[in-house]
């Protein structure tokens, strides 16, 4: 069983009109992990979410949640899977209660199962209190956290994450990622679109960043940190010292060049971290008669190796990939 | 952090094992509950087919009833109420288009559609809600029309036909309703599209003035308008005046065959278009 993928696409293809969302998407998600699809506005995240959760079909190429295909099971897939969006896909004028116990009903819970299942998640994501009230008096994030609740109900063993924390304010995010931690530890996998770098580099085990509809990097976020430029300490001289000099002293502990910046006032030293390192580097320094303002040990951020992969930098406008999936869809529909 | 995984869920909490119909009538069933629990928790949205029918049967009982003469004799309230019930379930079409696009474009329609719900009871939930609404509608319609002096003149199997047939019809037309609902893509757009469709409707029948006062080329558009099939087979089911039974046109000599055919012709037109919208829109 845990040896088939949560995900597998192979080859996928999706169109709008003219437009191809994806371009031959491969990937491979293994069951029990967090897993994250990262990429700019337009790359094709939401159309391959989409895409796996049963909402869109293939032009080509095919995908399976658990073994089965999206298209000819899509039924059992459905059994499997949740779904969290952009926006809280609730009726917003039903109670947070009501919303969850029919999404509990439609998910194929008896009533009964429905109404403890639902009890529970309210509790589960303090909403409680609000359990009563119309979904449409919540604020953003209890609207997020109902909308996550709601996700969880039918028991889903493959988690959706469209963009979980898009809009959302430092607190609410804060607080999705720490039930997407929650959720991972207790064997959920889970699928994260994200345009925020950091975002996938706190929470995900596994990365694919996505441009043009395919895959054109994957590992973890430490793997494609370091395929980028390795770890480096950056070392910050005082001013009027010895470049020289310095340059001399940190040789030995260097893994290639040691590059100063044009005002010979920084350096960047390629190392293999290890423990003590810096202090033997800022004595080395010192025994050379350098006067350092700073030494801090870098590496490569995420942003970097979407620059470096991407040729643009990350973040872009809002909500446009969405929106253009979204008319798109309707104008081939027509 | 509490059971997550499908392997965790105990047996006799889901369904699997049951009928695809069995499935069926709990979607249709758990959707429709969905609908009465919104009009119970704002009654408010019901305003189009309870306050609006009272304002209208008010104003056109008190109004503009002195200045329309009825051919013959007959007293107007009493004419009035046959086309007001027709009018009252008419109007629940736009509200209905309405709810559609909101679940279109809210996101709501992608939740279910990754459910392992039938789809199709998103329709068929909408319709029965509906048809509540309507009945409702027509209580109000009678409720009023019996406090301003309307009566039945004919026995209790004519009034239940009477209902029986303004039910169908109401029916068919909330399938015009949820083909606008699929057509368009905001709310405001549905409820103004609704109204622009509705008001001529109502208004170039018989429903509130009879055909023989409106000018020669408007009579045969005004005859052959469903709503004053409707109008006329309620009059001449409640024994009350009916005007348009001396108007030469087929379905006013047969109003309630021509109620059962409009119906028929709107269910048979306006439900397929209706479910291939929604199946290229939601089956995707």
């Amino acid at each position: 069983m845990s040896d088939i993928p949560a995900i597998q696409a192979d080859g996928l293809v999706r169109d709008f009109g003219k437009t191809r969302a994806l371009a031959g998407l491969n990937l491979v998600v293994p069951q029990g992990t967090v897993y994250g699809l990262l990429g700019p506005n337009g790359a094709g995240k939401t159309t391959a979410v989409r895409v796996f959760a049963t909402l869109l079909r293939p032009n080509g190429g095919r995908a399976q949640v658990l073994g089965h295909d999206v298209v000819t099971e899509a039924a059992q897939v459905r059994r499997k899977i949740g779904l969290t969006g952009q926006y809280a896909a609730l009726d917003e004028y039903l109670t947070g209660r009501a919303n969850l116990v029919m999404i509990g009903q439609l998910s194929r819970l008896t009533a009964s199962a429905a109404r403890r299942r639902a009890d529970e998640m309210l509790e589960r994501f303090s909403l409680t209190e609000a359990a009563g009230r119309a979904v449409k008096t919540y604020s953003g994030g209890m609207r997020r956290r109902m909308d996550l609740a709601a996700s969880l109900i039918g028991y889903p063993s493959v988690l959706f994450l469209d963009e979980p924390t898009t809009g959302l304010d430092p607190n609410a995010r804060a607080m999705t990622w720490e039930i997407v931690r929650e959720l991972a530890n207790s064997g959920t996998t889970l699928l994260l679109t994200t345009q925020y770098l950091e975002e996938a580099d706190q929470l995900a085990r596994r990365v694919a960043v996505i441009d043009g509809g395919t895959v054109i990097a994957e590992g973890t976020p430490d793997q494609l940190k370091s395929s980028v430029r390795g770890e480096h300490l950056e070392v910050v001289l005082a001013e009027g010292s010895d470049v020289e000099a310095a340059v001399v002293a940190v040789k030995p502990y260097a893994m290639g060049n040691v590059e100063p910046d044009e005002r010979g006032q920084r350096l960047t030293v390629p190392v293999v971290a290890a423990e003590g390192l810096t202090t033997r580097v800022v004595r080395a320094l010192d025994r050379a008669g350098v006067q350092v303002n700073d030494v801090t040990m870098r590496r490569a951020s995420l942003d970097d190796v979407f620059l470096a992969l991407t040729g643009h930098v990350s973040a872009p406008a809002e909500d446009a990939e969405d929106t253009d999936d979204e008319d798109e869809e309707g104008s081939e529909a027509a | 952090m509490t059971a997550i995984t499908a392997e965790l869920v105990p047996e006799r909490d889901v369904t699997y094992g049951r009928s695809p119909v069995s499935h069926f009538v709990t979607d249709l069933w758990v959707l429709t509950k969905r609908s009465i629990a919104r009009i119970r928790r704002e009654p408010e949205t019901l305003a189009d087919v309870t306050f609006m029918p009272v304002i209208f049967i008010l104003m056109f009982a008190y109004v503009f009833g002195g200045a329309i003469l009825l051919p013959g004799s007959g007293n107007y309230h009493e004419y009035l109420i046959g086309g007001m019930l027709g009018m009252g379930l008419a109007q629940t079409a736009p509200g209905v288009a309405v709810a559609l696009v909101t679940d279109m474009s809210t996101g709501l329609m992608d939740r279910f559609r990754s459910l392992p719900m039938s789809r199709w009871a998103v329709l068929g939930a909408r319709s029965i809600a509906e048809l509540l609404t309507q009945i409702i509608s027509a209580v109000v319609v009678v409720g009023v029309g019996l406090a301003i002096g309307w009566r039945v003149h004919t026995g209790p199997a004519q009034v239940a036909a009477a209902f029986a047939l303004s039910l169908l019809f109401g029916y068919a037309f909330t399938w015009a309703g949820v083909c606008l609902g699929m057509v368009l893509r905001s709310p405001e757009a549905a409820q103004q599209t609704g109204f622009i469709i509705f008001l001529p409707l109502t208004f170039i029948s018989s429903a509130f003035v009879p055909i023989q006062t409106m000018p020669g080329w408007l009579q045969p558009i005004a005859a052959w308008n469903p709503m004053s099939a409707l109008a006329a087979a309620s009059r001449e089911l409640f024994g009350n005046p009916n005007p348009a039974a001396a108007v030469d046109a087929w379905p006013m000599q047969h109003p309630e065959l021509a109620v059962v055919c409009w119906s028929v012709a709107m269910l048979l037109v306006f439900a397929p278009l209706a479910v291939r919208q929604f199946r290229r829109k939601v089956l995707g």
